[in-house]
């Protein structure tokens, strides 16, 4: 087991360079010179070479990377060219607004997509069946973004249960906080309940023609029993690492519901970068993302060969 | 229908060829031929849209501001009184447009790189499969707005960064396949015959990777008509007065009070085609499945 995890960790490493050679090689396909991007109205050549040297933009590609790279390792993302921030504090500060969304959203995904999936494969060929596959496809098929704006108009706007959009901290005032993240969270774990349900169906059809299952039976156990603690506890190992690959769909998905909802988090921080053309803060909210989400990925992995007693002596 | 159709079938031989069997397979499902149906209207929509859409889908007029729909204007008018129906049937062939011309773009980089990976193994595998891990490490659509944001906001660019971030997907289904189609008899038999190890890969295992691929492709159209309408709706695809169904969603969220008819069409319009094409997709992936029945 220990060797499986230590290849892993060590696969990460080259990954990881790849993903920052990728998020550097972006700025490259910027078209014209970035330093006149960031002089704006400026346009004296003395003004420009100096943007230039402060940026090491005047020197060679594999240089600029280097020092880039360089500053990473150290912690160091560069600064905002709008905000006059570094971008690792940007990031730190919005960072818990989108991860509070995530956890919620995650759970709603858990609490709607794997009872679903039970369900569908328990009832297998009958309208439950076809009920629970029909809305995961249609939950498939949902621009998140309509639905978060069609949720508005019912919940916000025709009913009035919840407010519209905004964020307020879960340390400022818990209640108000979850009153503003609960429709956010639904938009962004629907698309997950749709996946989660497609595996634990799938899961749950192989666990149930097992032997251990049919034994479970014959045994004369109740048949809730025989599906909840028997054919689940086995079918759910599969589920929650596939179910952690899903995060990058999360991290996707975060940025169009922050958007809609108007919530100050990563997701925003990108988009508001984009138009800004603060390329550093793009450039480092992507190399966040792409390392969160190889970490959890590895996570997962652990979490498999850690669940799996099969793979424990390995 | 369905219920005659399903209950005469049994009744038809099954046929034998590898395709007329898919066919067979396919059309045993309703929902894949729905989906299809539905399909095929958008993408008529989407061909024949000047001539069926009322009106002119970027004239203005400022007489009919924000009408609700009506016999006159089916899907109502929006905040600069133009019709609404026309942007949406319009807005069709963006989406379609970008839908196609980004899986190409994908496959064009991503089966090539595929069977390059599966069928010469070793190192080439190895530093092909190091960068596509790369590539998928980055949650697509941030991968694809920073794409988007670094080429600068229009619609060709948005479909040149969904067909870039789709790629890595149909490299792995296309290695997947060939080192699966590498193992066949006759591949062994093409190589014992002196064939070139390109000749042996574009005439005899190209071929056969072709069923995973179309299956990819399809669920991929899906995906990258939500990728589009998503980079349009923050304003990184199609831009104004050109209708598109994400852009159509951006501005209809400033008069979702008054005029919610503004978010309702454009959005069940992506919903569903996206629907139609994930129907097709998943009723191609079972009509291609060998071990389907």
């Amino acid at each position: 087991m220990n060797s499986h995890l230590g290849r892993r960790v060590l696969q990460v490493l080259p990954t990881l360079l790849l993903v920052s050679m990728l998020v550097f090689g972006l700025q490259q396909l910027m078209p014209g010179d970035p330093a006149l991007v960031l002089a704006g109205e400026e346009r004296d050549p003395l003004v420009l070479q100096q943007i230039r040297t402060e940026l090491w933009l005047d020197r060679p590609i594999p240089i600029q990377y280097l020092h880039w790279i360089g500053g990473v390792v150290h912690g160091d993302l560069g600064y905002s060219w709008r905000i006059r921030q570094p971008v690792l504090q940007l990031v730190a500060e919005k960072l818990p607004v989108t991860l509070q969304l995530g956890v919620m959203a995650f759970l709603i995904a858990i609490g709607i997509g794997i009872p679903a999936g039970i369900l569908s494969a328990v009832k297998r060929n009958t309208k439950w069946d076809y009920i629970a596959n029909g809305i995961g496809l249609a939950g498939l098929s949902t621009p998140n973004f309509w639905l978060g704006i069609m949720l508005i108009l019912l919940v916000s706007v025709r009913l009035g249960w919840l407010p519209p959009s905004g964020y307020v901290s879960l340390w400022e005032d818990w209640r108000m906080s979850l009153a503003t993240t609960i429709m956010p969270a639904f938009v962004l774990g629907n698309a997950i309940a749709a996946v989660l349900m497609r595996h634990t169906r799938s899961a749950m059809l192989t666990a149930m023609d097992q032997d251990y299952v049919r034994t479970a039976r014959a045994k004369g156990l109740n048949e809730t029993v025989v599906v909840l603690k028997h054919a689940l506890r086995n079918a759910l190992v599969p589920v929650i690492t596939l179910g952690a690959l899903e995060l990058g769909t999360l991290l996707s998905g975060a940025v169009l519901t922050e958007q809609v909802f108007s919530i100050p988090g990563f997701g925003k921080l990108i988009v508001d970068a984009v138009f800004n053309r603060d390329y550093p803060v793009v450039q480092g909210v992507v190399l966040i993302t792409a390392t969160i989400y190889i970490l959890l990925n590895l996570l997962a992995d652990v979490m498999y060969v850690v669940i799996n007693p099969r793979l424990r002596g390995a | 229908m369905s219920a005659t159709t399903i209950g005469a079938t049994p009744a038809i031989p099954k046929p034998q060829s590898p395709a007329k069997l898919a066919v067979w397979r396919f059309c045993r499902r309703p929902a894949a031929l729905l989906g299809l149906f539905v399909v095929t209207v958008f993408i008529l929509v989407a061909v024949f849209a000047p001539w069926i859409a009322p009106a002119d889908p970027i004239k203005t007029s400022w007489t009919a501001i924000r009408k609700a729909p009506s016999l006159l204007y089916w899907m109502g008018t929006d905040e600069n009184g133009r019709d609404v129906a026309s942007r949406v049937i319009f807005g069709a062939r963006a989406s379609m447009m970008a839908g196609v011309i980004s899986v190409a773009i994908a496959a064009g980089i991503g089966v090539p790189a595929g069977l390059l990976a599966g069928f010469v193994g070793g190192k080439v595998d190895m530093l092909l499969g190091r960068i596509v891990d790369a590539m998928l490490a980055v949650p697509n659509l941030i991968l694809a707005i920073a794409l988007a944001a670094f080429l600068g906001p229009s619609l060709q660019n948005a479909m040149i960064a969904i067909g870039v971030t789709a790629a890595p997907v149909f490299m792995r289904v296309a290695r997947g396949a060939t080192m699966d189609a590498a193992t066949n008899e006759y591949v062994e038999a093409a190589r014992a015959l002196g064939n070139p190890g390109w000749r042996v890969a574009i005439r005899h295992i190209l071929p056969n990777i072709v069923p995973p691929v179309l299956v990819q492709a399809t669920l991929a159209i899906a995906g990258a008509i939500i990728a589009e309408a998503a980079l349009s709706f923050l304003g990184l695809g199609q831009q104004p007065p050109a209708p598109s169904w994400g852009s159509m969603l951006n501005s209809a969220q400033r008069f979702l009070t008054q005029a919610p008819w503004l978010a309702i069409f454009p959005g069940a319009a992506i919903f569903l085609c996206v629907l139609s094409f994930n129907l097709v997709g998943d009723g191609l992936r079972d009509a291609l499945d060998p071990r389907g029945k």
